[in-house]
């Protein structure tokens, strides 16, 4: 959501304390020109990112609309940089009008260098909004900025198929999960593939079908093998199989699982012709000859079922695409709640890695 | 870690959604107001969020002849109208797929046989047996004749499906009807198919009351007579009856909002928290309160019940007429714009505690809050001081516009004396949270899919609410005279003033 109007200040060589005096003055400035602008105070963001990329993370902010963080603190990282630097804003999201109250969020951008890396902490502390909950995300890597950083957030932000190795970034995820609350973008992709799988057998007379899952197999961006690891993690963590490690062949890893009654035959295959990120398809089959397909659709999921009398249905599941801008907000806003089931498809990933 | 033996589905664990068994959606009015304005844009806006069953079909059933076709334009209009957001073309147009059109009078038996091979056809199409959800968004006298001539056509139930009804307000317009039109639907559906809307009771604010009062522990110790010296819940709106005439003539302030809204609030306040988050454990805890609430006798409602209609006055900065020369008012009508009671809940909890509830068009502002007035403090050690203003604490829960909860607290005058005054300490829901509340209608009509009863009213509920105000609209009805007036844009009429025990003032609206 564009803002409609700034309140700014600026200042090189500066300090923690004189952005965060500067911030408080601006929101005072804000609320004296009308009292119906009033600070949002639901989340901070703490964003380390790379100087040269800084505009296209903003941009990329810029298209989270209501998600934004009340208080989005940008650590803009330049190696040489020797002097602290720092622009904060404070934008109103509408025009004030009688009786209404207008949401304002505050952004600041710290410029800083290798040699302010070691006091990370102590920089970005004391310009957070205390008790509300910060959320980190570190878009271009650097673990040991997200290390310095850690003891400030309650949850943190990232795309596990941003790793150059995907099997890093499962053990990574997990590394963190260990320490804070871990939001993933690959996660938050396979959303309404799992709320399909989920609806599919939710009726009664289906549910049994869960225990005779033959087989899976699963088509993804090239860049999202993580995000189908994580869809057959969710499901061998939630109807309680075991896991061994996955064969590479190519673009294809492939192996089994083992269900209480049978063996599922598992499969994940690169999709070349799929553009964005994340899932392109998937089939689940049962031994009763059920099968599911699900594939990626305009104006929602395509799916097709076979009961198991061979009769075949096709239908489309209505929804509309977050696109890539949604689902970082989604992300934002994943933050304040808790996912319970993330952690134990992570787990269950890492079991099958190769 | 979940397994199979498990009777819940283990995979619904940690969504955000639940899944919705599919499902075939009739609606009955489907060319009125509330269709076009409400239901179709909530149904597009569950679809675009990916919210509706995988298997989603939509019938409209209405009196005017048209085709399919004619009546998909009709709802694409309508959903470009009145979404809350803009509509995604391909979502729009594969929802609109699914749409037909039943047309034909309620009373025949034709558009029920029609309507029966179309659903049947969903059915066959689909390869299973969809649930059925019939939505009664007609003038209520068709209420029974629809319910009927469902029954009748073996439409109330069907194998390995859900069949549900939803009917609009007003349940009745008064006790007798209530309880009639509740006989007539129970000839016909099980309580359990029958899903009575409320939509203040889908509104996110309305829930948090809930939450509120069952989720913080500073508050119940004081939830009781022992601290709270009365209760003030109000319904103003700015605005005038506008083209509603023909409505609001035959209904009035009582019937409109307080018989059912305003006392669903008062519940929410009153209620005993429940031992479980049930429909049915939620909803007796409700209808204990209403239970709890005397009806009154009929000369005891000129203590208890004010009534009064809005005269020509100032309204946004421009003049505006007067109820009766509003357009289609019936001449002389004695309808009220404005009514106020003052309940007492005789419960160990709140006896001897006044609830006063006021709701009225053409008031000073739009707004809806709830106002609970704590005890004064037994001794104001400052007072000699001459401290200015010192008022008893007031929790003041606003449900619209700005939802949000203010409590007023004494706090001291910068400066070398001890002086006081009140200060108000905000909470409001727009600053704390990201998420846009979902209209109440996309909540309740997902929820009467999925069958959950917990936000709609029960037959005892509604039995119980008419009466406590049955008695009041029968006083009104056999006193006759002209009404008192207010001017339109004010505070409301100085008789409501006469409700007020000693000591109490209303709000300031």
């Amino acid at each position: 959501m564009p803002a409609v109007s700034d309140a700014v200040w600026s200042e090189q060589g500066t300090t923690p304390d004189a952005i965060e005096a500067a911030l408080r003055g601006l929101l005072a400035e804000r609320h004296s020109e009308d009292g119906g602008f009033l600070p949002a105070r639901v989340l901070n963001m703490v964003a380390f990112v790379e100087s040269e990329y800084s505009g296209e993370i903003a941009n990329r902010l810029r298209g989270v609309g209501r998600y934004h963080a009340s208080r989005l603190i940008v650590l803009s990282y330049e190696p040489r940089r020797t002097r602290l630097d720092a622009h904060a804003s404070v934008a109103a999201e509408d025009e004030a009008k009688p009786g209404d109250i207008v949401l304002l969020h505050e952004t600041v951008i710290v410029e800083l260098g290798d040699r302010h890396l070691d006091d990370l902490l102590t920089i970005a502390d004391p310009l957070v909004v205390s008790d509300l909950p910060t959320l980190l995300w570190s878009p271009h890597g650097h673990p040991e900025a997200v290390q310095a950083l850690l003891p400030l957030a309650q949850a943190t932000l990232l795309d596990s198929v941003d790793e150059p190795v995907w099997a890093e970034a499962i053990d990574r995820a997990n590394t963190l999960s260990d320490r804070l609350y871990v939001v993933d973008l690959a996660w938050l992709r396979s959303t309404p593939w799992r709320e399909r799988i989920a609806a599919t057998f939710d009726p009664p007379a289906l549910r049994g079908e869960l225990e005779a899952i033959a087989s899976i197999t699963i088509r993804h961006h090239p860049d999202s093998t993580v995000a189908g690891m994580l869809l057959i993690g969710w499901l061998a963590s939630r109807l309680g199989w075991r896991l061994s490690p996955l064969r590479a062949e190519g673009d294809v890893l492939s192996g089994t699982a083992q269900a209480e009654r049978q063996e599922i035959a598992l499969r994940l295959q690169a999709a070349p012709e799929q553009l964005v990120r994340g899932l392109a398809g998937l089939s689940i089959e049962t031994a009763s000859g059920i099968q599911l397909r699900l594939d990626r659709g305009t104006g929602g999921l395509r799916a097709h079922q076979r009961d198991a009398e061979g009769r075949e249905h096709e239908w489309t599941i209505l929804g509309a695409s977050r696109g890539e801008a949604g689902i970082l907000g989604e992300g934002i806003r994943q933050a304040l709640l808790r996912d319970p089931t993330y952690r134990p498809a992570l787990q269950a990933a890492q079991q099958m890695l190769p | 870690m979940s397994t199979v033996e498990q009777t819940e589905n283990p995979l619904v664990a940690g969504l955000e959604r639940l899944p919705v068994a599919p499902t075939t959606l009739v609606i009955f009015g489907a060319t009125g107001d509330l269709a076009k304005r409400k239901l179709l844009p909530a149904l597009y806006n569950l679809a675009h969020e990916g919210a509706l069953p995988e298997r989603f079909h939509l019938v409209g059933v209405s009196r005017k002849e048209k085709e399919d076709e004619d009546y998909r334009d009709e709802c694409e209009q309508a959903i470009r109208r009145f979404s809350r957001r803009k509509p995604s073309e391909d979502v729009l147009q594969g929802f609109l797929e699914n749409v037909k059109y039943v047309p034909g009078e309620f009373d025949e038996d034709a558009p029920y046989a029609e309507l029966e091979q179309v659903l049947d056809e969903f059915d066959q199409e689909a390869g299973e047996t969809l649930n059925r959800a019939f939505y009664l968004s007609t003038a209520p006298n068709f209420f029974p004749l629809i319910v009927e001539r469902l029954g009748a056509r073996g439409l109330s139930s069907h194998d390995d499906a859900e069949v549900r009804v939803i009917i609009e307000k007003p349940f009745g317009t008064s006790l007798q009807e209530a309880l009639e039109l509740n006989r007539q639907v129970l000839d016909v559906f099980e309580e359990t198919q029958i899903f009575r809307i409320d939509h203040y009771l889908g509104k996110e604010t309305v829930q948090n009351m809930m939450a509120f009062r069952f989720a913080n522990g500073m508050f119940e110790p004081l939830w009781n007579r022992n601290y709270i010296d009365s209760v003030q819940i109000t319904a103003a709106e700015d605005i005038g009856i506008g083209t509603r005439a023909g409505f609001y003539d035959q209904t009035g302030a009582l019937r409109d909002l307080i018989q059912n809204h305003m006392l669903q609030l008062l519940c929410h306040v009153a209620m005993e928290p429940p031992v479980s988050f049930t429909a049915e454990e939620v909803r007796n805890e409700k209808v204990k309160v209403l239970h709890a609430i005397h009806a009154p006798k009929s000369e005891q409602v000129p203590e208890i019940a004010v009534h009064a209609q809005y005269a020509a006055g100032h309204s946004g900065g421009e003049d505006v007429p007067g109820y009766l020369q509003e357009d289609g008012v019936r001449e002389g009508s004695t309808t009220e714009t404005f009514a106020a009671l003052r309940l007492e809940v005789d419960n160990w909890r709140w006896a001897g505690v006044p609830f006063y509830l006021r709701a009225g068009k053409r008031l000073a502002r739009k707004i809806t809050e709830i106002a609970v007035t704590l005890k004064p403090v037994p001794h104001l050690a400052f007072s000699q001081d001459g401290s200015l203003g010192v008022k008893p604490n007031q929790l003041v829960l606003t449900l619209q516009p700005n939802e949000g909860v203010t409590l007023q607290l004494g706090a001291k005058i910068p400066g070398s004396r001890m002086r006081i005054r009140s200060v108000n300490m905000e909470f409001l829901y727009g600053t704390s949270f990201m998420s846009q509340s979902p209209e109440a209608y996309e909540r309740l009509i997902m929820d009467a899919m999925r069958g959950d009863p917990t936000l709609f009213t029960r037959n005892d509920e509604v039995e119980a609410q008419w009466r406590i105000c049955d008695p009041v609209l029968q006083a009104w009805e056999s006193s006759g005279g002209q009404l008192p007036q207010y001017e339109a844009g004010s505070q409301g009429p100085s008789v409501a003033d006469d409700l007020l025990l000693d000591g109490h003032h209303w709000r300031a609206i």
